[in-house]
């Protein structure tokens, strides 16, 4: 539908500057990447015209890095180095891969996140899915024809803080722009919901490769508000086929397998699990490396009976959230099925029976969460049409709490609270001369910390020295619209700033992702040079145009000298800005950025009261 | 005048009363999401999306704080200036807690045999003991102005909840 574009002043929507923005979603399984061009949200098809990449990425030792199809046919032959799933491996420990012994990688013997010994050296699961990243990226700008503004990267919603940031952090690595970190059932509702305009309680069943979500939402005067959300983010359409996988060495009698002939057989388990959508059998025949014949025929009563429990286990975060949100099935208007998964017939009735009404199938599964993504990566980069106004209510979907005396957890931001959310916690020193502060957060229900997911140690330094129990230290924790954590802390008697030190446990240091980065650069020196000299500066124009804009409408909130300081910032930058001196150009955008604070608070303020200072006259006749 | 500052009530522009148009709230409470969350300003620079967050957390403390009727008591007496000292004021009313214990032991019992429809009997049951306490608690606010008699009310309520909780808990578990 072709839309008419009327400009408001300071809110241009002028063709030539339509912001390239993109949604990606960095599935198990499959990955995709889509935008809305003419007022569509489209998936961007590959050169051959495919729109699924599979998340498939293989090193070879001549350092070619091959990412998708071409990957996936070829993994049989090298397993070791061919990553598939890497999403399972993303801010997640060795302890907490299930089957990891029957893997073909070779993981590092080490804490934190684990990493893979390839035959181009140890990877994090952070740089694998950075090469998937970058490939979709690639396509994009090809199929767009310039540089990308930014993308909305989707995670499963029920994705802890380190999940989420290790996909922050490959999107970096990648060279993109994160606008948001969108949580995949709230994608999918957008492209149900706005396709469909109907307001009511809805449900998201998402049921992909290697994670299973359920957010109950409800759609009213285009506000998505998630009301409870849960899951299981080691529950997918994988353990589907490792089941079949097991049924098939059963059935078949073999040998323990070569990891080139387990590769072979999960394929053909995967197959024949897709064969059963639409077919009553599916025959498995094949020989193997090891020269066994395998020739069995798989029933659709057999898979039912073999994976039945897989199924009970995806009702236990349905029945959950639906208490959370303090509804019941009945009150449920539609359940959408998201992801491939999805496909599966006894999945269908499960969710027909449970909600007793049949589901929503009306979108592409493997399509609905990058469309849903590029229709709020849209309305993200600034390309905002009148009419083009809904909001996104989200929600944390763990539990936050730090660790207090005898190991037990203090909980101080409760599951399914609506982000972006904060909450204060004091604290005071043990000891004289006390300077710094170790806190420990946890995510989780649980009251031992043991029982709970480690998050991370926040080191808090250069804190004024005091007599033991004289401080008053504020820590701050801040949950942002990405459903991350931040943490600040203030000494209140003296309004020291704490400096924080983030020690994540399953996830990289600043340190790591900045090595990561400079180690990519290096690989192609001057072109990365001019990259990030060209982002600095298109980030610059943009700097000059809203505060030109800002200031076209609010100027009267600034007096005379403020307003010189202002555009004083402003004729510098733009002075450095057609140099090549990147570090002039950075140092001139964060002193705008400085003049500006206090601007960008009164500009806020004046907005709030004056959506509200109409009302007030209605209160008060 | 900042606006950041005020409080709860007065930044959705709502009277300070117990009494609330819940509907009206959440009216409010959209209308100042749509201008400060930071979805609406994820293009601008690093300032002003520091705004949108800090602005979209105040707004969600508010909406919570003023939803929930317990927590939108607490903060009434809070801006009264009178501290109901839940920590070390453990006093109740001998009917009171008889009632509680009652209703606690039949939850345990319900509990262990995993008996859901008992469990949903008492629920409903502490519900409706719910819903006549925070009549009375508006009216000791908003009426009489007895902030005492209202943090006496305030911390029966939060025994009340505690418990509805645990029969929540336990359906959670005789469901499963």
């Amino acid at each position: 539908m072709a839309l008419l574009q009327i400009a408001e002043p300071g809110q241009s929507a002028a063709p030539h500057e339509h912001r390239l923005a993109v949604g990606i979603d960095l599935g198990t399984t499959n990955s995709l990447v889509a935008t809305v061009r003419s007022g569509m949200a489209v998936v961007l098809n590959d050169e051959q015209g495919h729109s699924l990449l599979p998340s498939v990425v293989r090193y070879d030792a001549d350092g070619t890095v091959t990412v998708g199809r071409d990957a996936q046919n070829r993994q049989a032959k090298d397993p070791k180095n061919t990553i598939v799933s890497v999403k399972r491996f993303m801010g997640r420990g060795r302890k907490d891969i299930a089957h990891i012994e029957s893997m073909p990688y070779d993981f590092v013997d080490a804490e934190g996140m684990v990493r893979l010994r390839t035959s181009q050296g140890v990877k994090s699961p952070v740089e694998i899915s950075a090469d998937i990243l970058r490939s979709l990226r690639i396509r994009a700008e090809g199929a767009l024809g310039g540089e990308l503004t930014g993308a909305v990267i989707t995670v499963p919603a029920y994705f802890d803080d380190a999940q989420r940031q290790a996909t922050k952090d490959a999107a970096k690595l990648a060279g993109l722009n994160v606008l948001r970190l969108l949580n995949e059932p709230t994608a999918a509702a957008i492209a149900y919901g706005l396709d469909n305009g109907s307001e009511g309680i809805y449900a998201v069943y998402d049921l992909g490769g290697g994670t299973f979500d359920i957010s109950i939402l409800r759609l009213s005067k285009g506000v998505f508000e998630v009301l409870a959300t849960g899951g299981d983010s080691a529950l997918g359409g994988d353990d589907f086929d490792q089941r079949v996988f097991c049924w098939i060495i059963e059935q078949a009698k073999l040998a323990p397998l070569s990891h080139q002939d387990a590769r072979v057989l999960l394929t053909k388990a995967r197959e024949a699990k897709e064969t059963l959508t639409n077919h009553s059998q599916a025959p498995i025949t094949i020989k193997l490396g090891s020269g066994e014949y395998v020739d069995v025929t798989l029933t659709t009563e057999v898979f039912a009976d073999i994976t039945r429990n897989l199924v009970q286990k995806t009702l236990g975060p349905v029945k959950k959230a639906l208490r959370d949100a303090g509804l019941s099935p009945e009150e449920v208007k539609g359940v959408v099925m998201v992801g491939g998964s999805t496909r599966m017939p006894q999945i269908q009735r499960a969710v027909a029976d449970y909600f007793g009404q049949e589901p929503l199938n009306n979108l592409d599964p493997d399509k609905v969460v990058a469309l849903g993504a590029a229709t709020q990566a849209n309305l993200l980069a600034g390309n905002r049409l009148p009419g083009d106004d809904w909001l996104l209510l989200d929600v944390i979907p763990l539990s936050l709490g730090l660790e207090t005396m005898g190991g037990l957890v203090e909980k101080i931001i409760p599951r399914n609270s609506t982000i972006p959310v904060a909450r204060a916690q004091d604290f005071t020193t043990f000891k004289d001369g006390q300077t710094a502060l170790a806190v420990h957060v946890v995510q989780g229900e649980r009251e031992l910390v043991s029982d709970c997911r480690s998050l991370a140690r926040f080191e808090l330094r250069g804190m004024p020295p005091m007599v033991a129990g004289a401080a008053r230290i504020r820590v701050t924790f801040q949950v942002d619209a990405d459903g991350l954590l931040s943490v600040s802390a203030r000494e209140q008697t003296t309004s020291v700033e704490a400096h924080v030190e983030v020690k994540p446990s399953y996830g990289l240091s600043d340190d790591e992702v900045a090595a990561m980065l400079k180690d990519g650069m290096s690989h192609a020196a001057d072109d990365a040079f001019r990259r990030a000299l060209r982002e600095a500066q298109v980030e610059a124009q943009r700097l000059v145009e809203a505060t030109r804009s800002a200031l076209s409408e609010d100027a009267h909130l600034l007096n005379e000298s403020e307003r010189k300081n202002v555009e004083a910032a402003i004729t510098k930058l733009q002075s450095v800005v057609i140099g090549d001196d990147r570090r002039a150009v950075d140092d001139a955008m964060a002193a705008l950025s400085r003049a500006t604070e206090e601007f960008a608070a009164r500009r806020m303020n004046q907005s709030v009261q004056r959506a509200l200072a109409g009302k007030k006259i209605e209160e008060l006749q | 005048m900042n606006a950041f500052n005020q409080d709860h009530f007065a930044l959705f522009g709502l009277s300070q009363t117990f009494a609330l148009d819940t509907a009206l709230l959440e009216q409010r409470y959209r209308e100042v999401q749509a201008k400060v969350h930071p979805d609406k300003h994820a293009h601008l620079p690093e300032p002003d999306k520091r705004q949108a967050m800090q602005w979209a957390t105040r707004a969600n403390e508010a909406y919570q704080t003023l939803k929930q009727p317990l927590n939108r008591a607490r903060y009434l007496l809070q801006l009264a200036g009178h501290d109901p000292r839940i920590e070390d004021n453990t006093a109740m009313p001998v009917d009171f807690l008889m009632e509680q214990m009652e209703l606690r032991e039949a939850v345990a019992g319900a509990r262990v045999e995993r008996n859901a429809e008992l469990l949903e009997e008492l629920h409903e049951r502490l519900r409706r003991q719910i819903k006549a306490q925070q009549a009375a608690l508006g009216d000791d606010l908003d009426v009489r102005q007895d902030f005492a008699a209202a943090s006496d009310r305030v911390r029966q309520l939060m025994f009340q909840e505690k418990l509805l909780q645990e029969i929540n808990d336990a359906l959670e578990v005789a469901d499963a």
